[in-house]
């Protein structure tokens, strides 16, 4: 059995990472999972929220993603985020964030009925990972 | 015959002309490798997303709960084409040959009794079809402003798209925009994006594992549908914006070509005129001598 498997991070504008992980936690729309190595193979949505990657000599890498979504196989995990940044990430991963929130926000005072409720959450998520990056 | 100042005069203006297309095409070069660099860091994650969706639409899209967005609205009577342009121009054919396939498919639809709506993106193609076809644009979008094109720029077209889609104003979506080949040859593409159409997966390609989705099937290709669009839009913008800088460099480097050999010509022609001017004076003083 592997004890590590191969770990992409890739939004549309470049690849982010690509590293062998031991294992990998993601942040997907219906709660947090990790996924280690032999993982059934499963695609999930993602939610906006932090990205932790544990590389083979146990350093731990934080990103934060936005929306997309993760492929995970036995041996591999492909994350495809429509925006991710590094976590410890100030300046500008962080403004950027916070014009993401801004336009969620206004996005979800617009929004009706059930199409509301799913704006909102993206809002609430959106500012738990922005307290979750202080 | 013109005077030997009037050639001097040319030759100099020709001279800095050179030096414009020559310093235009050092710039182009430039800006198409960062072009061609974005494209490049572009293509896994456009890869991916279309290799998971065709799957997904593969398994769900024979069904009857299929989503607008595969299955489309059921008649083909409204087609909404996105002409993709550039801003500046200056880049030899690049423009006209989009809207050469635009025209095309324009007449191709019309003739077929469709209606067409047209959404230009860049000023340039706008300029050429507005008079012919001004009556037909929706809308336009800006690209001037611009300087290196955005996952940003694309989310933004796509979602302006999808509103127009889920208010029922058109049937069809097709994008218009030139494929990057190599700097001297761009492809004008022509793709319909909405109703989604994927490439048949490759028989005896791994049938890949079985996955399982999470929330649902359904549920993961609602919301990965409206991210395909805004990447292969994205794919297309930045494929254009090598196929702009790719196009105009060759241009530029036949103007810088040509340039170089009006000067050599004009350089004949002055020299000749300087000569025929000093053997003219030459004969003047020695008949003048002869006559003494």
């Amino acid at each position: 059995m592997a004890n590590t498997m191969q770990f992409d991070l890739v939004s549309p504008e470049k690849r982010l990472a690509s590293l062998e992980a031991t294992q990998v936690q993601i942040p997907a729309a219906e709660g947090d999972m990790t996924a280690m190595p032999d993982h059934a193979p499963v695609i999930v949505t993602l939610r906006p929220g932090l990205l932790k990657a544990t590389g083979v000599d146990g350093t731990v890498t934080q990103y934060a993603v936005t929306g997309g979504f993760a492929e995970i196989n036995a041996d591999s995990a492909s994350v495809l985020a429509e925006f991710a940044t590094v976590g410890d990430g100030q300046g500008t991963a962080r403004a950027a964030l916070e014009g993401f929130l801004e336009e969620a926000r206004k996005r979800a005072g617009e929004a009706q009925g059930e199409s509301k409720d799913v704006a909102e959450k993206f809002v609430a998520d959106l500012v738990h990972l922005l307290e979750a990056m202080e | 015959m013109p005077s030997l100042k009037d050639l001097k005069n040319r030759i100099d203006s020709v001279k800095s002309t050179r030096k414009i297309t020559k310093a235009m095409q050092m710039v182009a070069a430039a800006k198409l490798r960062r072009a061609q660099d974005a494209a490049e860091s572009a293509r896994p994650y456009a890869e991916r997303m279309e290799a998971v969706m065709s799957g997904l639409a593969a398994s769900v899209g024979g069904s009857d709960g299929a989503p607008r967005l595969i299955a489309g609205t059921g008649s083909d009577q409204v087609h909404m084409l996105v002409v993709m342009t550039s801003e500046r121009g200056l880049c030899g054919g690049f423009n006209s040959t989009i809207v050469k396939a635009a025209r095309l498919k324009i007449e191709e639809l019309k003739a077929a009794g469709k209606t067409v709506k047209i959404l230009t993106v860049g000023k340039k193609g706008r300029e050429q079809l507005k008079r012919d076809y001004r009556s037909l644009f929706v809308d336009h979008v800006d690209m001037s402003e611009v300087k290196k094109v955005g996952y940003g720029n694309a989310s933004a077209i796509a979602k302006d798209l999808m509103d127009r889609f889920d208010a029922g104003e058109f049937d069809v979506c097709t994008i218009f925009y030139n494929k990057f080949i190599s700097v001297i040859s761009q492809e004008p593409t022509v793709k319909q994006i909405i109703p989604a159409t994927f490439e048949a997966p490759e028989e005896g390609a791994e049938a890949g594992a079985l996955y399982d989705y999470e929330p649902s099937e359904e549920g993961v290709l609602a919301d990965l549908l409206p991210r395909g669009v805004s990447t292969q839009i994205f794919t297309a913008l930045l494929e254009n914006a090598a196929s702009e800088e790719g196009a105009r460099m060759s241009a530029m480097d036949n103007a810088t070509r040509n340039a170089g050999e009006m000067i050599d010509k004009l350089t004949i022609e002055f020299n000749r005129s300087r000569q025929a001017v000093i053997t003219n004076e030459l004969i003047e003083i020695i008949s003048g001598a002869e006559a003494l």
